[in-house]
């Protein structure tokens, strides 16, 4: 069974494959119910911005799409691949059986994922940063890993940062070799969990510089952002999240500019 | 008075003297000297009698048992220590709550009792049989023969070690960022590769200072198994001084070697934590060589970077 059988919720671009399909997707802690049957669909080497605010399930969401967090009830694939679970059937009824730490670790290795607070490995240097994962999770040779990883910190600006450790380097530049560091494992999709919230405003460019380059080469990415200039310039759509549901998404310049919905409306307000 | 900013050079700083430290440091110097002389200068001491049994033959066997009995404790302790921690903080109940009550009752049972009662195994189980059930046991014997007091020393002494170690090894893990444990998950590391690779390493920054201490312990705790005859340091002077009546002496004998392989360690561990301390701090720790230079130069009004160098 295929997921494109369960209904679309007609959220996808007309153009390009999709490349993550999220379907009613329902979780909560204990009494919160912080997605509440939320569908999305992103296509393949398109840029996504969730917006709203905090407490609203947007990192929920994307915790959700690598499976560093579990949900209660709804599907996500990505490229075609349900994450997490397997089709099957018990009794002649369709079930999704939960897939084991193995399969879902296989999973994870094809989505990068760059987070808030960078989460560098500190004990290690740069370069071991950056092949740790690609030569014991992937099991590319390590000297192939060490050209890609000096290829990457090239792109990334930090080439002459290979030896160092992360504390030496500015948070802009920490977040730079964890792009880079999610980008070594070859990613088919990236994920960013507000990159540049933590980081001083004069710092911010340059990570957002880093995206927008790793958009341009055609990654998929889904962004978690309150940086609505990048969402502006960047995105392909820009999906505004409430209440554990999307309940706008479009151009950016539609959303950002003339929401419709009134808890858009009122949150971008407060914004500008 | 205002400083004119047309100056080329503002005046000098001059710090602030203390010399309410110098006095301070002199009057301990003066109290340390003052004990030191009234327990070297005591001529009943006798040291000379310490300096004739302090490489006796005798000495130098219960120092090697103590050394061998110390790294296999700490060793195996450590070990098991680190397998206690991982139930204990593991996502199944079972062995969360077993790992909970071992460490509830080999701390709550007293060293000593604990040693007691292994030294006295006999009396529980007068015959061994380790194997596997409905099987032929592999080891089988009279439990007097199998345990002998050094058997029973390293049993408990290891046991103990573990709980304290479980709990040395679960602090030093909990200290670390859960976002570690994200980003390896996020790379589709496994959780033993994460475990071993981000996590412990990380971890041995807080586990080090106080497994340091517990290393430090056990090397003393050492001594209390010579209640169950054991052959080690202190048992070897003491058994010098039943034949001989020098008890003071060749408790002082006992004593020195304690210190000396006491310094040893602490050595080895400010090498430990310099190791696992990389990449912790903007800059590298300076020696204590240097730090100690630093602080003379200060009293002096001379300023240094925390690297030891010249501002």
């Amino acid at each position: 069974m295929s997921t494109t059988t369960i209904p679309a919720a007609g959220t996808a671009r007309a153009d390009g494959r999709s490349m993550v399909e999220i379907r009613e997707l329902h979780k909560s802690y204990g009494d919160l119910h912080v997605l509440q049957g939320l569908s999305l669909d992103v296509a393949e080497g398109e840029v996504v911005c969730l917006i709203g605010a905090s407490g609203s399930g947007k990192s929920t969401l994307l915790r959700c799409i690598n499976r560093l967090e579990t949900w209660d009830a709804g599907s996500i694939a990505v490229n075609g691949d349900l994450i997490g679970y397997r089709s099957s059937e018990r009794g002649g009824v369709p079930v999704l059986k939960e897939l084991k730490a193995r399969e879902v670790r296989k999973q994870r290795a094809e989505i990068g994922m760059v987070f808030q607070h960078f989460n560098l490995f500190p004990h290690l240097t740069v370069m071991e940063n950056l092949v740790e994962a690609p030569v014991n999770v992937a099991g590319v040779p390590r000297r192939e890993a060490v050209a890609t990883a000096e290829q990457l910190l090239a792109m990334v600006g930090l080439a002459e940062k290979a030896k160092s450790y992360p504390r030496h380097l500015s948070g802009g530049q920490q977040q730079r070799v964890a792009i880079a560091r999610a980008l070594a494992m070859k990613p088919r999709l990236m994920l960013f969990d507000e990159p540049t919230s933590a980081l001083d405003p004069e710092l911010v460019k340059e990570v957002l510089h880093a995206m927008k380059q790793l958009a341009e080469t055609g990654m998929t990415m889904v962004v978690v952002t309150h940086e609505m200039t990048f969402a502006r310039e960047v995105a392909g759509r820009v999906a505004f999240v409430d209440g554990g549901q999307i309940v706008e998404v479009g151009p950016p310049e539609q959303v950002l500019d003339n929401p419709t919905h009134p808890r858009a409306q009122a949150f971008l307000s407060r914004l500008v | 008075m205002s400083v004119s900013t047309t100056e080329a050079n503002p005046p000098p700083l001059e710090a602030l003297r203390h010399p309410g430290r110098w006095v301070a440091g002199a009057a301990a110097i003066l109290l340390a000297f003052v004990v030191l002389e009234s327990i070297l200068g005591n001529s009943r001491l006798q040291w000379d009698v310490v300096g004739e049994y302090l490489f006796d033959e005798g000495i130098m066997k219960g120092l090697r048992l103590t050394i061998i009995l110390t790294f296999a404790v700490t060793a195996v302790g450590m070990l098991l220590g680190t397998l206690i921690a991982t139930a204990r903080m593991s996502k199944n109940p079972v062995l969360a709550w077993l790992a909970w009550f071992y460490v509830w009752v080999f701390r709550s049972v007293p060293l000593l009792v604990q040693l007691l009662l292994w030294f006295n195994i006999a009396y529980l189980y007068p015959k061994i049989e380790i194997g596997l059930p409905f099987l032929p046991p592999l080891i089988e014997g009279d439990a007097n023969k199998l345990i002998s007091a050094t058997t029973a020393a390293f049993l408990g002494l290891t046991l103990h070690e573990a709980a304290y170690a479980a709990e040395i090894v679960r602090g030093g893990i909990l200290s670390v960022d859960p976002g570690q444990t994200e980003a390896g998950d996020a790379l589709g590391m496994s959780r033993a590769r994460i475990l071993r690779r981000i996590v412990l390493p990380q971890a041995m920054r807080s586990i080090v200072p106080a497994a340091g201490n517990l290393l430090i312990g056990t090397l003393k705790g050492t001594a209390i198994v010579s209640v169950i005859a054991v052959d080690e340091l202190l048992y070897a002077a003491q058994f010098i001084y039943n034949r001989t009546f020098e008890v003071v002496p060749l408790l002082v004998v006992a004593t020195l070697w304690y210190m000396f392989m006491t310094a040893v360690l602490s050595v080895l561990q400010y090498f430990v934590e310099r190791y696992y301390g990389r990449g912790a701090t903007r800059s590298t720790t300076a020696s204590p060589w240097a730090q100690a230079k630093a602080v003379f130069l200060r009293a002096r009004g001379v300023f240094t970077t925390p690297t030891g160098g010249k501002a």
